[in-house]
């Protein structure tokens, strides 16, 4: 089985049947987990180049994890330096990745569209790994398993994501991929973070919490940074908690067997109180760990490989 | 029989000025119209004729005043490895364009009478005639106004901050009410910062999808609607760039109903490509302002046809490979034009009868001469023997390794288009002459 697509840029126009293959791989993916020598050759010697021109930790961590555990060889750039400024980094990155034969690229980039840059002028298939506001769709791709896995369906559960989803690469993807599987799907947070026209996403908006909150399964809370208070899109940190933070009296509003999400890194106090962060209905720690099956699954998937213990020989090349 | 430069004879010229389209023929005499006639000569003349001097039957072609380009970046002084006077002037002949009015916004900016002086001086020798367009402030910084004297007498046809805003309304205020003193209009870039914010994009449904941060309509309508006013209140000429919103549309047909002195321009792109393209992040689409809706795209449509927009101009924005060759963000802003307007207008103005031919003169040839008050726009006896030819019929694919441009940023690469200039003639000279 192979995915339609040679990259993964982003969820949006991927396929439910695409999307279900990606779970059904990382079942496998996930039990070969928790063996005791959690390691296949799968991808061995597969060339796989991470490049995070901007800070990351846990999905840098999660891609390198789900490439060691494949067995394939890895090489890491990281960079906290702002190349946008000088774009030609990234061409002359890619030209260094041809002439190295380098088969598979990661990229997380701020800004938008710089997979897509890579994967028009190099030959190396490309996943996103966060691309400005734009997408993230192994994160989403995670999210969406997790829920899978307890509630064995998406098809008609309720979601809502609340917080900045104007700047939020989580927020559209999990849009486009929790809509793919027939979840229903609400946003939430201050009309200034908002993006224009999101509505034709599919979603329904809401602005007061408590509203958005009645009846959902789901509820996905995105981080909120400073720079969107400094840059004058909310009045003060402390308006946003006072409308925003999730608490414990938001939750009787739910149904009953919610569950609590974040893409992390976590502010406590600031979109999610601690006490809602760590109670028994947050999954936060589960979608961490379902993060390196999924990347697994979407590398073997890319990488058009053969899938762990079978017994087909792989043809001479 | 008289001696001629030249003589151009078809079924089709187009006097835009007077409205006549039909058979007629052109003599050229000492770079100037001698004399311009509604018929073709008879065979037996013909003959003569083509003995006796160059003779171009234009039959099967359009033939109407040489056209102009109000708005393009030669990228001299500063950036000669994206542009010169004399490269673009080529890209312009190649184009079917006579005359070219460059944009200030070099390094350092066309804001003095030296510098213009220079520009002047470097065109002598270029295909085509063209026009330097002075600085409004000093240095382009929108604070202090330009020795606007002195840039008309070393040769400007109008300033512009052009690339950047006069934010401060009340510095705009101030060139308005100086230019009056010279008769020639300001030409405003309207695009109000605050607005624009950090946007690279069109603000709308795509830039939400594509995750790119947006710019406005409202970021280029509020300027619209400001400038107006003060060209209202100063009674200054006001030309408005390259307007691609609705919404300016809107208020540049109010302000006409009022009889302020405005006119305006749209560019090929605005016309012709839309925003859900970005999906391919290609740098090359990257232009201020942002490629628009499909509604925007049908509103500039329909200034066109009504008459609201005076003139198509390029806004020829050559940029290197390198520069452009980067993340959509990190892109500079902007387009080559020259060589693939014509074409752009014919295949999706004329050809789906959105403007006639007599108002393609009008648009890219008699108007903009009105706004500069420029000798050319008119076959007139006397007149300097400006024309261009148009093939209407023929084919063509947007193929980069024939640009005369020294730049290669076109996100028309490829495309095949109707219509292209087939001679184009300064002065009675033939600066170009497309192979058949």
């Amino acid at each position: 089985m192979r995915l339609k697509s040679r990259h993964l840029l982003g969820l949006e126009g991927v396929s439910r049947q695409d999307i279900e293959l990606i779970f059904n791989t990382a079942v496998t993916f996930k039990e070969i987990l928790s063996r005791d020598i959690p390691k296949v050759p799968t991808l061995r010697g597969l060339t796989i180049a991470n490049l995070f021109y901007e800070p990351s930790t846990r999905t840098r961590f999660s891609f390198e994890l789900a490439e060691k555990r494949l067995s394939a060889d890895t090489v890491s750039f990281s960079t906290n330096s702002s190349s946008v400024q000088k774009g030609e980094t990234l061409k002359d990155t890619v030209q260094n990745i041809e002439a190295m034969k380098v088969d598979m690229v990661v990229i997380r980039h701020q800004a938008a569209g710089a997979p897509h840059f890579l994967a028009r002028c190099c030959n190396t298939k490309v996943i996103n790994a966060g691309d400005g506001a734009h997408e993230h769709p192994t994160q989403a791709l995670l999210d969406l398993f997790t829920v899978w896995e307890k509630y064995k369906k998406i098809d008609g559960l309720r979601v809502v994501i609340v917080g900045d989803i104007k700047y939020s690469r989580v927020a559209r993807s999990d849009i486009w991929g929790f809509k793919t599987m027939g979840a229903e799907v609400a946003i939430c947070g201050p009309t200034t973070l908002l993006p224009y026209e999101v509505e034709r996403m599919g979603v329904e908006v809401y602005t007061r919490l408590e509203t958005a909150l009645e009846g959902r399964d789901i509820v996905i809370v995105l981080r909120i940074q400073a720079e969107r208070q400094q840059a004058g899109l909310l009045p003060t940190i402390r308006e946003y908690v006072n409308r925003f933070c999730l608490t414990p009296r938001h939750l009787a509003a739910l149904k009953e067997n919610f569950t609590i999400m974040h893409p992390g890194p976590i502010n406590r106090g600031v979109e999610i109180s601690p006490e809602v962060a760590d109670g028994p209905y947050s999954v936060i720690l589960s979608q961490v760990t379902n993060g390196v099956a999924i990347r697994m699954a979407v590398l073997y998937l890319l990488s058009g490989g053969r899938l762990p213990n079978s017994r087909r020989k792989a043809k001479a090349s | 029989m008289d001696e001629y430069q030249l003589v151009v004879t078809g079924e089709r010229i187009i006097e835009p000025e007077s409205g006549y389209s039909g058979p007629g023929t052109v003599y050229i005499k000492d770079d100037s119209f001698f004399k311009v006639e509604r018929e073709r000569p008879s065979e037996k003349q013909l003959k003569e004729l083509a003995n006796l001097t160059r003779l171009i039957d234009a039959t099967g072609l359009i033939v109407g005043p040489g056209l102009i380009d109000m708005h393009v970046h030669l990228r001299e002084p500063g950036r000669e490895d994206e542009e010169t006077i004399l490269t673009g002037a080529e890209a312009a002949a190649a184009g079917g364009f006579t005359s070219i009015c460059c944009m200030p916004n070099t390094t350092p900016p066309l804001d003095n009478y030296g510098i213009i002086n220079f520009v002047v001086e470097r065109a002598r020798s270029a295909k085509v005639r063209v026009y330097p367009i002075g600085a409004i402030t000093q240095g382009q910084k929108g604070e202090i106004i330009t020795e606007i004297g002195d840039l008309v007498e070393a040769g400007a046809v109008a300033i512009s901050d052009d690339g950047y805003p006069v934010m401060n309304s009340g510095v705009m205020r101030n060139a308005m009410e100086y230019a009056r003193m010279f008769d020639i209009p300001i030409i405003s870039h309207p695009e109000d910062l605050g607005l624009v914010g950090s946007g690279v994009a069109n603000e709308g449904f795509n830039s939400t999808r594509f995750g790119l941060s947006g710019i406005p309509g409202i970021a280029e309508e509020v300027m619209v609607a400001r400038d107006i006013m003060i060209s209202e209140f100063t009674r200054c000429a006001l030309h408005l760039a390259h307007l691609s919103t609705a919404g300016s549309i809107s208020l540049v047909k109010e302000a006409k109903s009022r009889k302020v002195a405005v006119s305006c321009e749209v560019t090929p792109h605005h016309f012709t490509l839309t925003d859900d393209l970005l999906e391919s992040y290609d740098s090359n689409l990257r232009v201020n302002p942002p490629i628009r809706t499909k509604g925007d795209v049908e509103a500039v449509k329909e200034g066109l046809k009504d008459g609201i927009v005076d003139v198509i101009a390029s806004d020829h924005a050559p940029h290197s490979q390198e520069e452009k060759e980067v993340e959509f963000q990190a892109a500079p802003c902007g387009m080559i034009g020259l060589e693939t307007t014509v074409g752009l207008v014919v295949t999706e103005l004329v050809e789906k009868g959105i403007i006639d031919w007599m108002e393609f003169f009008k648009k890219l040839s008699l108007n903009p001469a009105t706004i500069l008050k420029l000798q050319g726009g008119r076959l007139q006896v006397n007149a300097p023997a400006d024309l261009t030819i148009i093939d209407p019929k023929k084919r063509w694919v947007v193929d980069p390794k024939r640009f005369k441009s020294k730049s290669r940023n076109s996100p028309f690469i490829g495309r095949r288009l109707k219509g292209k200039a087939k001679y184009t003639v300064v002065a009675g000279k033939v600066v170009f002459e497309a192979e058949s």
